[in-house]
């Protein structure tokens, strides 16, 4: 029988045929814990009769969304779980470390074919290296915490398959926000987002990384590109590849697999992407909305802060300064990102050219910690969300683009295409 | 359940996203109570302070999108919401519904219901009654069910010592 990747990942993990469909119990490979989440995690843990987590070796706790703490509660909620972690022989990415995805990854304790779970809803990032990821709940990880396994449905998949080459300037993240608006928030509800074609073999991590985060931004249970040497390579920089279990880098779906939907593009045709408020399938060409007024500039974010999304805007930067009527947070992933950016010198001309350049954190993204917008101010952030209320005010507003848009703009002080710089 | 038929429906559209109904800087809180005090703040400001015991909320499609806050269904159930409807749920939001105990219904024709309207769950026959009106809705799959009964995922794992696993 024809199989998806998602389909063989599960049959694979349950030692015999699984199908699109099925409800079944599943051992995971590896749960990710973080500040926001991960306490009532805990607590469902401790309410479930828990005394002794599953495995310490497989639970990834990172502190990232309110990091240094940026209130008492924040503080109580950090000591909290730094208690429980060594209590249970649990390692702890603390405060500086940076985002939960990106730093998960970097542990390399997660390989191609790896079922992972996180609390947290860009958890399908990991399919950037060929795992399936989902974001669960916290009750759920109280579950994953105590049995090591959770209750799955296995899902259908939905097939994006992209050829050609990107043009300049334009790149994984408008490819992926083309994508989500043409399928819209709720197209791959349930599904696994499998990408495909000339365009994802020849994306580097990062990018992979960018497509696949965003998948549940249309509904999308994980996101998934199939396992390559590009992997096997950037895993091998974090992780023992060759302890992998055997055909982890050989995983892709099986010819005439059945899928839910297919969607195709020749990413050639592409121009810069721009999502509008207040949803993220609110999608228009960058033309279309040129020339908005701006407030503040985030470049960060686990979709979008890693090192090459900061030398892509540096490249755009060139000698210019920002603008002087605009706030630009600029924030790396990880610490790993942040020292190549600073051995790059990319920090500095960040500085010099007039932004905040913070330490590695989810910053802006979620509007919990700094760098809020204010009433009918109006932010354009490399993040993956464009919620009304999601950087701080429900009066703001918040658009969504490219590293290379959101330099232009930044220094534009407007949106501006980064074809024209 | 409660008694429904004082309950006051509240009616949402497509796409209401967690941080609609609770925003990310109260996520350091876990008290139900507390967290209903902040629920849709800012979005429909009048929700914390009106809703009581056995309301329903109704939205329309993909209700629950965006992040797993599971602070999200809590501060529901806080507010006294005992069952949302919608034509459809995001994934995550509908997993973390049954888990917590707050019963999301899906009902294909959850536009058509307004506020004025007045709603009795026949859901073990499949359907709900509007104002008279019978809207089909979609059953719970079995295995989720046993969740339900159990009266969630914490009282569904203190029944057990260990899991069972790749079994149906």
């Amino acid at each position: 029988m024809t199989k998806t990747i998602t389909e063989k990942i599960f049959s694979r993990k349950c030692g015999c045929d699984v199908s699109a469909g099925e409800m079944r119990v599943v051992p995971v490979d590896a749960a990710m814990v973080h500040d926001i989440t991960g306490p009532l995690a805990v607590n469902m843990f401790h309410r479930m009769k828990g005394e002794k987590v599953f495995d310490p070796e497989k639970i990834i706790m990172i502190f990232d969304h309110q990091v240094p703490a940026d209130s008492i509660t924040a503080a109580e909620n950090h000591i909290m779980m730094r208690e429980f972690a060594k209590e249970q022989g649990i390692y702890n990415y603390d405060v500086k470390e940076g985002i939960c995805h990106q730093v998960a990854l970097e542990t390399g304790k997660i390989m191609p074919g790896d079922i992972v779970v996180g609390v947290d809803s860009h958890t399908c990032t990991y399919g950037a290296v060929g795992a399936f990821s989902t974001g669960i709940g916290s009750t759920d990880m109280g579950f994953v915490l105590r049995f090591g396994a959770l209750y799955f449905r296995i899902p259908e998949s939905v097939r994006i398959e992209a050829d050609g080459k990107f043009a300049p300037r334009v790149g994984a993240k408008d490819l992926i926000m083309k994508t989500i608006g043409d399928i819209g928030a709720d197209g791959a509800t349930y599904r696994a987002v499998e990408f495909t074609g000339q365009a994802f073999e020849e994306m580097e991590i990062p990018g992979r990384m960018t497509c696949c985060n965003m998948a549940i931004e249309m509904g999308g249970k994980a996101g998934i590109v199939p396992p390559d040497e590009k992997t096997r390579k950037w895993l091998s920089k974090y992780g023992d590849v060759d302890a992998a279990k055997p055909g982890s880098f050989d995983l892709k779906a099986d010819e005439g697999a059945a899928y839910a939907g297919k969607v195709e593009y020749d990413v050639g045709d592409l121009v810069p992407q721009v999502a509008v408020p207040h949803n993220v399938d609110n999608v228009v060409d960058i033309d279309e909305v040129e020339g908005t007024h701006l407030d503040q500039v985030f470049i960060g974010s686990c979709t979008n802060g890693r090192f090459e999304d900061f030398a892509e805007a540096a490249e755009v930067m060139g000698d210019m300064n920002f603008s002087p009527d605009v706030r630009v947070i600029a924030i790396p992933a990880s610490r790993t990102e942040y020292l190549k950016c600073l051995r790059a010198g990319i920090i500095e001309k960040f500085v010099e050219a007039g932004a905040l350049f913070e330490a590695p954190c989810c910053g802006p993204c979620m509007g919990g910690a700094f760098g809020l917008i204010g009433v009918e101010e109006v932010s354009l952030s490399t993040s993956n969300r464009n919620f009304r209320g999601r950087q701080g005010s429900t009066k703001g507003e918040v658009y969504l683009c490219s590293p290379a848009t959101a330099a232009a703009s930044a220094i534009k002080g407007e949106i501006a295409d980064p074809r024209e710089m | 359940m409660s008694d429904m038929k004082d309950a006051r429906i509240w009616k949402f559209g497509d796409d209401i996203d967690t941080d609609a109904i609770i925003p990310g800087r109260f996520l350091t809180i876990y008290d139900p109570k507390e967290l209903a005090s902040h629920a849709f703040e800012g979005t429909r400001d009048e929700f914390s302070r009106d809703a009581k015991q056995g309301d329903v909320i109704v939205g329309g499609r993909n209700f629950g999108c965006g992040s797993s806050r599971e602070h999200a269904p809590i501060a529901l159930k806080g507010a006294g919401i005992e069952m949302v409807i919608a034509k459809s749920f995001a994934r995550i939001f509908y997993r973390n519904c049954i888990n917590t105990g707050l019963l999301p219904v899906v009902c294909p024709e959850a536009d058509k219901i307004s506020e004025d309207d007045t709603i009795t769950p026949h859901l073990d026959e499949g359907y709900i009654e509007v104002s008279g009106k019978k809207f089909a809705t979609e059953p719970v799959p079995e295995f989720l069910s046993k969740i339900i009964e159990a009266g969630g995922l914490v009282e569904y794992a203190k029944g057990i010592d260990e899991v069972e696993t790749c079994i149906k």
